[in-house]
C-alpha cells in the first residue's frame, strides 16, 4: 500500500503495480534482485565468477564444434564475435523467462503474506538476468577488441537492441509467470519451447548460410523478435548483413516489432489480470 | 459510513465480503482443458466474510477473535492487500504492517541479515533504511549468532522472532497481528507484551488475532466475534470473550433437555430418567463464572426405597474430578419413596468452575454398608462454563489478596470477598 502517513487511504487489494508508488516499486524490485543474485553463488567458491564462466565454457566448446569441426561460420567475418553475442543476447531471454515462469509460485511465502506489487516478483527476476547481461557484455566487449573489429559509429545504436530485449524477455516473463500460477504444465513446455526457439534462430548459424539455401526461409526465421534483435545488433556490431538486408525490405522490420509489442502488452494485461488473485491461487 | 473515514478513525471496513471459489475437479493442466473444453469446472464457493463492518480508532487495541475457519486470517489478508475483498469498502489511516498467520513471507534460503532487508523493503523502508535498522532487529530477536545462518536452519519460533522484530521496527501506525503471541518461548512472548503495550502507550492503532481470551480482556480495547464469517458479536471486549466462550464450547452438543436417559446395565429398581444443569433463570447449557447455578437429575422409583443417597458429580473435559457431592453428609434425610414416583434432586451452589466445558454424572446409591450403586448416569449432559478468569486452576475460589510490608501481621482474606 502507498501509506501517505497523515491521511487516510483506501486499500484496494493487491494489483500488479500497486497504484504508482514508483520509489517503493524500485526499492522492491532492486531488493529483491540484490538477494535473488546473491543467493545465486551462495557457497561457490568462486561465486559471481561463474556467471561470466559458464557462457564463456559454453562458448569455447560451440565455437570450437561449430567453427573447426563443421565450418558453419565458413566465410563469414568474426563469426567468434557473432556467435558470442547471439548466444549471450539468448541466453539472457531464455533466463529471464526461465526463471520468470517459476517466479510467482517461488516467492509464494511472500504473496501470501505481505501486500506489495506483484509485478515486482518478474520485473526482480528480469533485472537480475540485466545484471548478467551488463557483465557478459563487458566480456563480449573484450573479446571484440581482442578480434580486431574496428570500432564503429552504429556502437552508439546497440542499446536499442538491447533494450528491446529486454522488454520482449520481462513481457514473455510476465505472461508466462501468470499462467504458471494457474497452469503448472507451461513450465515443461516452455523448457521444450526455449529449445526449439535456440535452433530456430541464427545463432550456432549465420544468418549467411540460410539466405544461401532459402530466401524464405531467411525471412520467416528473421520474423521472430528474438532473430531479429539478434541480427540487428550483429550488424551494429560487426557490419554484414543487416536485418533489412534480410528481410529483403525495411518495412518487413514491422512485423517482428508487432509482435515484440504484442506479445508484450498481452503479458502486461493477463499479468494485471492475474495479480489481484494471485495469492490466492497460489 | 461509507467515504473516507472522520478524523480518529484509523480502520474503518464497510460492508466487506470475500468469497473463495474452490473448484472441485482442479482443471489446472491444459491437456485437462483440452480434452475437456466445454465441461463445466464444477465450483464451490466459500464465503469467508459476509458483510463485515466495524470502525477502530487510533490508538486502540481491537481484537477479533472466531473459531478457525471464521474469516479472521481472510480479514486481516484483505486488509493488509494481500487478498482483493469481493464488496465493501476498507480504510486505513497511518502506514500500516501486517503480521500474517506467523510471519512476513522469509524465504528460506536466504539469510536472515538478508530476509530482514526484504521484508524491512516490504513493509516500507528504504533499502538504506533497513540497513540501517537491521542491528537493532537482529538485536530485539536475540538471534545474534544466528544471523548468518539461511532461515531454512531457524526454528520456527525463531523465525517468529524474527518476523515479529521486523515488524516492530518499521515504525508502522497500524500493526496487523495475527496470532503471534502463542509461538515463541515465555521469555521472548513477554516482550512482544511489552512492546505491544508500548507500541499502544505511542498511540498506535494494533488490531490483533488471538484464540487467548484472557489476552484479549487484559489487552483490547474493543473486540469483535466472527462466526462463519459474520459478525456475531462486536464492543466490548470483556463481553466477546465471554460469548466467544460460549460459542467455542456451546455449538457442538446440542441442550439435551427432555431427552430421556437410556437406563444403565446395573439400574436396580431406580432409574436416573433425566440430568441437567441449570442457571437462575431455567435449564440451559452454559453458565457465567460466578453466578448461582445447580445441578440437577430427575429420578425415578420402580419399587419402593428409603433413604437413598444421590450423589452427583461435574468432570472437566480432561475427565478430572472438578467438583462431587453426595446426599449423604447432608443433614437432612432423603425420605422414603414409593414405587412410580418421580423426584428432581438439585444441588445448587455458586459457578466457581474454571472456564471450559463439564461433563455431569448422577448416581443413587443404597445407603449403608457397601455403597451399592443402584442407578448410574455417567455423563448426562455437559455444559458449559464462560468466563476470563483462567488462572490455570481446576477452580477459581472466590478469594481477595492482601500484601503486607515485612513485620506488618498478614490479616486474613475478608469473608465473602470475591476475586
Amino acid at each position: 500500500m502507498s501509506a501517505t502517513p497523515a491521511g487516510a487511504y483506501r486499500v484496494r487489494g493487491p494489483s500488479a503495480t500497486g497504484g504508482g508508488d514508483l520509489g517503493r516499486f524500485w526499492n522492491l524490485t532492486r531488493t529483491l534482485a540484490a538477494t535473488d543474485w546473491k543467493v545465486r553463488f551462495y557457497g561457490s567458491a568462486l561465486g559471481y565468477v561463474w556467471s561470466l564462466l559458464r557462457p564463456l565454457m559454453l562458448f569455447g566448446i560451440v565455437y570450437f564444434v561449430f567453427s573447426e569441426v563443421v565450418e558453419a561460420g565458413a566465410g563469414v567475418e568474426h563469426y567468434g564475435v557473432i556467435l558470442l553475442l547471439a548466444m549471450i543476447l539468448y541466453f539472457f531471454f531464455a533466463e529471464v523467462t526461465g526463471a520468470g515462469v517459476t517466479a510467482m509460485v517461488d516467492r509464494e511465502s511472500l504473496l501470501r503474506k505481505v501486500g506489495f506489487p506483484r509485478a515486482v516478483v518478474p520485473l526482480s527476476v528480469a533485472l537480475v538476468a540485466a545484471m548478467n547481461l551488463a557483465l557478459n557484455l563487458v566480456v563480449v566487449a573484450i573479446f571484440v577488441v581482442a578480434s580486431g573489429v574496428q570500432p564503429r559509429w552504429s556502437w552508439l545504436l546497440l542499446p536499442i537492441p538491447l533494450a528491446l530485449m529486454l522488454v520482449f524477455a520481462t513481457g514473455v516473463a510476465m505472461l508466462l509467470s501468470a499462467l504458471y500460477v494457474r497452469y503448472r504444465d507451461i513450465r515443461p513446455i516452455w523448457e521444450v519451447v526455449l529449445q526449439a526457439l535456440f535452433y530456430a534462430t541464427p545463432i550456432l548459424y549465420p544468418i549467411e548460410a540460410v539466405i544461401g539455401r532459402s530466401e524464405t526461409l531467411a525471412k520467416i526465421a528473421l520474423l521472430n523478435p528474438i532473430a531479429a534483435i539478434i541480427q540487428e545488433g550483429r550488424h551494429l556490431l560487426v557490419g554484414g548483413t543487416s536485418l533489412s538486408d534480410a528481410l529483403g525490405s525495411t518495412t518487413l522490420i514491422a512485423v517482428p516489432l508487432v509482435i515484440l509489442v504484442g506479445v508484450t502488452w498481452l503479458g502486461l494485461r493477463v499479468f494485471d489480470r492475474m495479480a489481484p488473485a494471485a495469492a490466492e491461487e497460489l | 459510513m461509507s467515504g473516507v473515514p472522520a478524523a480518529g478513525i484509523a480502520v474503518q471496513v464497510d460492508g466487506v465480503s470475500k468469497t473463495f471459489r474452490l473448484p472441485t475437479e482442479q482443471i489446472s493442466t491444459l491437456k485437462e482443458r483440452a480434452l475437456h473444453p466445454t465441461r463445466r469446472v464444477r465450483v464451490e464457493t466459500l464465503r469467508a466474510l459476509s458483510d463485515v463492518s466495524f470502525e477502530v480508532r487510533s490508538g486502540q487495541v481491537f481484537g477479533i477473535v472466531g473459531r478457525n475457519g471464521s474469516g479472521k486470517s481472510t480479514l486481516m489478508k484483505c486488509l493488509a492487500g494481500i487478498y482483493r475483498a469481493d464488496a465493501g469498502e476498507m480504510w486505513l489511516r497511518g502506514r500500516m504492517a501486517p503480521f500474517i498467520e506467523l510471519g512476513v513471507g522469509f524465504n528460506p534460503d536466504l539469510t536472515a541479515h538478508d530476509n530482514v532487508l526484504i521484508n524491512g523493503v516490504m513493509l516500507g523502508l528504504t533499502p538504506a533504511e533497513a540497513r540501517a535498522r537491521y542491528g537493532s532487529i537482529i538485536d530485539f530477536a536475540e538471534l545474534h549468532e544466528f544471523a548468518e545462518l539461511k532461515l531454512k536452519n531457524y526454528s520456527s519460533g525463531m523465525q517468529v522472532r524474527l518476523a515479529f522484530s521486523v515488524m516492530v521496527h518499521v515504525d508502522a501506525e497500524l500493526l496487523l497481528i495475527d496470532e503471534v503471541l502463542a509461538v515463541g518461548d515465555a521469555a521472548f512472548q513477554q516482550k512482544c507484551y511489552d512492546v505491544l503495550n508500548r507500541s499502544r502507550d505511542e498511540g498506535k492503532t494494533i488490531l490483533l488475532v488471538t484464540h487467548d481470551m484472557d489476552q484479549v480482556q487484559r489487552f483490547c480495547d474493543s473486540a469483535m466475534l466472527l462466526e462463519r464469517g459474520r459478525i456475531v458479536t462486536l464492543g466490548d471486549a470483556a463481553h466477546v470473550a465471554r460469548r466467544y466462550t460460549e460459542l467455542n464450547f456451546g455449538i457442538s452438543v446440542p441442550v439435551a433437555a427432555g431427552r430421556e436417559l437410556p437406563a444403565s446395565d446395573g439400574d436396580d429398581g431406580v432409574h436416573i430418567v433425566e440430568a441437567w444443569f441449570q442457571d437462575a433463570r431455567g435449564p440451559c447449557d452454559s453458565v457465567e463464572q460466578g453466578a448461582p447455578c445447580a445441578l440437577c437429575m430427575r429420578v425415578r422409583f420402580l419399587r419402593p426405597l428409603s433413604e437413598p443417597v444421590f450423589a452427583l458429580e461435574v468432570e472437566d473435559a480432561q475427565h478430572r474430578r472438578t467438583f462431587a457431592t453426595s446426599s449423604e453428609w447432608d443433614e437432612t434425610t432423603s425420605g422414603d419413596f414409593a414405587a412410580g414416583e418421580v423426584i428432581t434432586v438439585a444441588v445448587s451452589f455458586d459457578n466457581w468452575l474454571a472456564p471450559g466445558r463439564y461433563s455431569l454424572a448422577g448416581q443413587v446409591l443404597q445407603r449403608g454398608s457397601g455403597r451399592r450403586v443402584l442407578a448410574r448416569a455417567e455423563h448426562a449432559t455437559s455444559f458449559v462454563v464462560s468466563g476470563s478468569r483462567a488462572g490455570g486452576g481446576l477452580v477459581d475460589i472466590p478469594h481477595a489478596y492482601s500484601i503486607a510490608r515485612a513485620a506488618a501481621a498478614v490479616e486474613p482474606a475478608p469473608e465473602g470477598a470475591a476475586g
